[in-house]
């Protein structure tokens, strides 16, 4: 059921008490992790990210048909073997970058700009729930809820935009609203019980996703999510006053979402380096125990760091259904809750960082669709190269040591070496 | 240098073993040979399948054999995309535009509205969707003379399940249940229902079933076409209340009921969209029969017609009498089957076959 694992757990700590030893050492270790991860420098991440990209080469010339039958005689005639596999990798790869940059097949310019416009389309939600769970991951806090708070955004957003008949923009605005007021609600849920009784927010974050899930899908069950006379679980069409208008006409999915995400990355910008509840988050991020003896109170900061989270996660949800999926349905989210944590390392929880790497995975989703229907390279070969990256980002001592880079800080490299 | 002598060693014996494994063919052969050889033709046939994959050894895999007998048979170029998830719909259709599609087969109800979408947007492009017509953006259908819809009145042939698990049942209970609550899943329901009362009522029976209320359209769902572990809950739930006979339709959530079966003594399982004891045959002892929907006869012949020229936008519905839906062999429970049972069976396909009978399902196409 639960595939991924929290990290490693002490006994749950009561941050109240005095004797609070144990979860100064858990809290500390997963900062010190959380440190590592986001002041990697830029240069790994595109290491990470060619070696991702190799051994993703290897393996679809390992699948490639091909090249399996050039490999049966390839010491007969090497050529063969070589130029099939080097045809089935640069094909793969060019057929990705057409799917998810810019189409130069394309017969009209909108096909050939489509690809482009469908990745910034689908990374429009992960932007926003990864700068969530960055906040999360600033202050700290492991917010593997994303999940859970897209799908709670997506179903009361949704309900907004389909349930409701309001003039134009105000509709709208209190879809999106009501996105984020859910998102922040269900992960305030996890900060509260932390704050309260220790109680891990890995565990209770993770928890609350299936109960989102299920919720939701009970919720579509009910006839006022359905369609009249249906008892199909899909809601109906979010009325069209409360849609986020398409930025470059019909023929495109792109729409005013986009711009709700950059907007997201300047708040939270603007939050965590200018503002002081930014700075309470970061004190309490990097040494909670320092922050505790500035005075500050470290368990109101919980709750506030897991609201902001899940408000900014819950938007996620609600740009999706009312942007681009226009309906609710049970698997509204995907896996844009999870892909979302991936995106907040990868972008090394920083809004800049983040816009861009929600972009880049976006790009590697749309153009490894386009990379299976263009070569039949299955899609699973990507998605083991956006687990690679992830994996050589999380590892930044494997990349240096492949390459042969020098640890930037010795300190730092001893630390999670031990 | 002892290793140099090592590595000459095993590097000789690999090429020996690869060398004795194929001769590189004739270069005037070689248009033939590798797997990116070039086609006879330019006609371009694609499919997109639901969440389900082509590998869920039922209706995305029927339409996928489908695809490839049409493949192999017309030498045409063809491309896939596996959708993970709904959102994946649209840009996947989308995606197979782009590389230039011919015709397009959506697999699924669920792809009602994304081909719907893509059709209008693209006309000229031709469309066909399995268990299904295009919608629109609220999931009514509408026609478009670009997509073919390829529906199956599966009530008739679930029907004759409905009579078999009736008549083989031993503890006067049956069970059913279904992966979504679509018209394409609870059209099996209903003829499987309906069939049960019919045994009943011919032979003085009060064999039961869980799972699904025709009159109110209620019954239980897994929830999606993915998760196993709930079709093997949810059967255990029906064995637990005494079901001995269960009909998954559920996709590739079936196996789970398949697994639970194997679990408990005396239970079996009716399979669904394609023949469950040749795709499953692992289960073929515990599997009693099938209802089959020739879905990847259906898609071929969308195909075909479609590279020939002659692409309607006419529905094909698959029905008892033209072979488009049937109740697959007895297999394994060839000989438990009592002779009197499937002269009744005769009796009632005839007679459905006639219209004497008329299967009934608010889903029929």
């Amino acid at each position: 059921m639960s595939d991924q694992q929290p990290v490693s757990m002490d006994e749950a700590p009561n941050p109240r008490t005095p004797d609070a030893k144990p979860e100064e050492s858990g809290v500390g270790r997963a900062a010190q992790v959380l440190r590592e991860v986001t002041t990697g420098s830029f240069g790994v991440t595109v290491l990470a990210f060619v070696l991702a990209l190799v051994i993703g080469g290897i393996l679809i010339i390992a699948v490639n048909e091909a090249v399996i039958t050039a490999a049966g005689y390839i010491f007969s005639k090497p050529s063969d073997f070589f130029n099939a596999a080097w045809t089935a990798v640069s094909e793969a790869y060019s057929a990705m970058f057409r799917g998810a940059v810019f189409n130069y097949d394309a017969t009209t310019a909108a096909r050939a700009l489509k690809p482009l416009t469908e990745t910034m389309t689908v990374a429009t939600p992960l932007i926003i729930a990864a700068l969530g769970v960055a906040v999360g991951f600033r202050a700290g806090l492991f917010n593997i809820g994303a999940q859970g708070q897209v799908i709670m955004g997506a179903a009361i957003g949704g309900y907004v935009g389909f349930a409701w008949d309001l003039p134009v923009v105000l509709h709208l605005l209190l879809a999106l609203l009501g996105g984020v007021l859910a998102g922040g609600v269900w992960a305030g849920i996890a900060g509260f019980l932390r704050a309260r009784t220790g109680a891990h927010e890995v565990i209770v974050t993770i928890m609350l996703n299936y109960v989102a899930l299920y919720l939701v899908a009970f919720l579509l069950t009910t006839s006022a999510f359905t369609r009249e006379g249906s008892n199909q679980p899909k809601s109906p069409g979010v009325k069209s006053t409360a849609q986020l208008p398409a930025l470059l006409g019909d023929q495109f999915r792109l729409n005013a979402g986009f711009l709700v995400a950059i907007l997201a990355a300047i708040v939270v910008w603007w939050l965590m380096t200018r503002s002081t509840w930014g700075f309470r988050f970061r004190a309490v991020g990097s040494n909670p125990h320092a922050a505790r003896t500035a005075g500050m109170a470290v368990s109101s900061s919980f709750v506030l760091v897991m609201v902001v989270s899940g408000a900014l996660t819950g938007l996620a949800g609600a740009v999706q259904v009312l942007g681009t999926e226009k309906a609710l349905t049970g698997g509204i989210a995907g896996s844009i809750g999870f892909d979302a944590i991936t995106v907040a390392l990868l972008g090394r929880s920083k809004p800049l960082g983040i816009f861009f790497a929600g972009l880049l995975y976006a790009g590697l989703n749309v153009g490894g669709r386009a990379m299976e229907g263009a070569t039949g390279t299955p899609i699973n070969i990507v998605l083991v190269i956006q687990s690679l990256v992830v994996l050589f980002i999380a590892a930044p001592p494997l990349v240096r040591a492949i390459f042969r880079l020098p640890a930037p800080n010795p300190a730092l490299a001893k630390g999670v070496s031990a | 240098m002892k290793k140099a002598v090592q590595l000459a060693a095993v590097t000789a014996i690999t090429a020996l073993a690869l060398a004795a494994c194929g001769d590189a063919p004739d270069d005037s052969e070689t248009t033939t040979a590798g797997g990116s050889a070039a086609p006879a033709s330019d006609f371009k046939a694609c499919m997109v399948s639901d969440a389900g994959g082509f590998d869920d050894k039922s209706f995305n895999e029927s339409g996928f054999n489908g695809l490839n007998a049409a493949k192999d048979e017309l030498g045409i170029q063809v491309a896939t995309q596996e959708s993970q998830s709904e959102s994946d719909f649209a840009p996947n259709i989308d995606n197979l535009v782009t590389e230039g599609c011919n015709v397009i087969v959506t697999v699924g109800y669920l792809l009602g509205t994304a081909t719907g979408d893509a059709a209008a947007a693209n006309p000229d492009v031709d469309f066909a969707i399995v268990d299904s017509t295009a919608a629109d953006a609220d999931g009514a259908p509408i026609e478009l003379d670009n997509v073919k819809p390829l529906s199956f009145d599966t009530a008739q042939a679930a029907y004759l399940a409905g009579y078999v698990a009736a008549g083989m049942s031993k503890t006067g209970t049956v069970a059913t249940f279904g992966g979504v609550a679509i018209p394409s899943v609870s059209i099996f329901m209903d003829g499987f229902v309906d069939g049960v009362a019919k045994y009943n009522e011919d032979n003085g029976a009060a064999v039961k079933v869980l799972g699904w209320d025709k009159a109110s359209q209620n019954g239980s769902f897994t929830g999606d076409f993915e998760d196993q572990s709930k079709g093997q809950q949810l059967t255990q739930t029906f064995i637990d209340q005494g079901a001995d006979i269960i009909m998954p339709v559920a996709g590739p959530v079936g196996a789970g009921a398949l697994a639970a079966a194997r679990d408990n003594e005396g239970v079996s399982v009716i399979w669904v969209d394609s023949d469950g004891a040749l795709v499953n045959p692992e289960y073929a002892d515990i599997i009693l029969t099938s209802v089959m929907k020739e879905i990847g006869a259906a898609v071929e012949d969308a195909i075909t017609t479609a590279e020939a020229g002659d692409f309607s936008s006419e529905p094909y519905v698959g029905t008892l009498e033209n072979g488009g839906v049937d109740l697959a062999p007895f297999h394994d429970f060839e000989e438990q089957v009592p002779q009197e049972l499937k002269d009744q069976l005769d009796k009632i396909r005839e007679e459905i076959i006639s219209g004497e009978i008329v299967v009934e399902s608010p889903s029929s196409p």
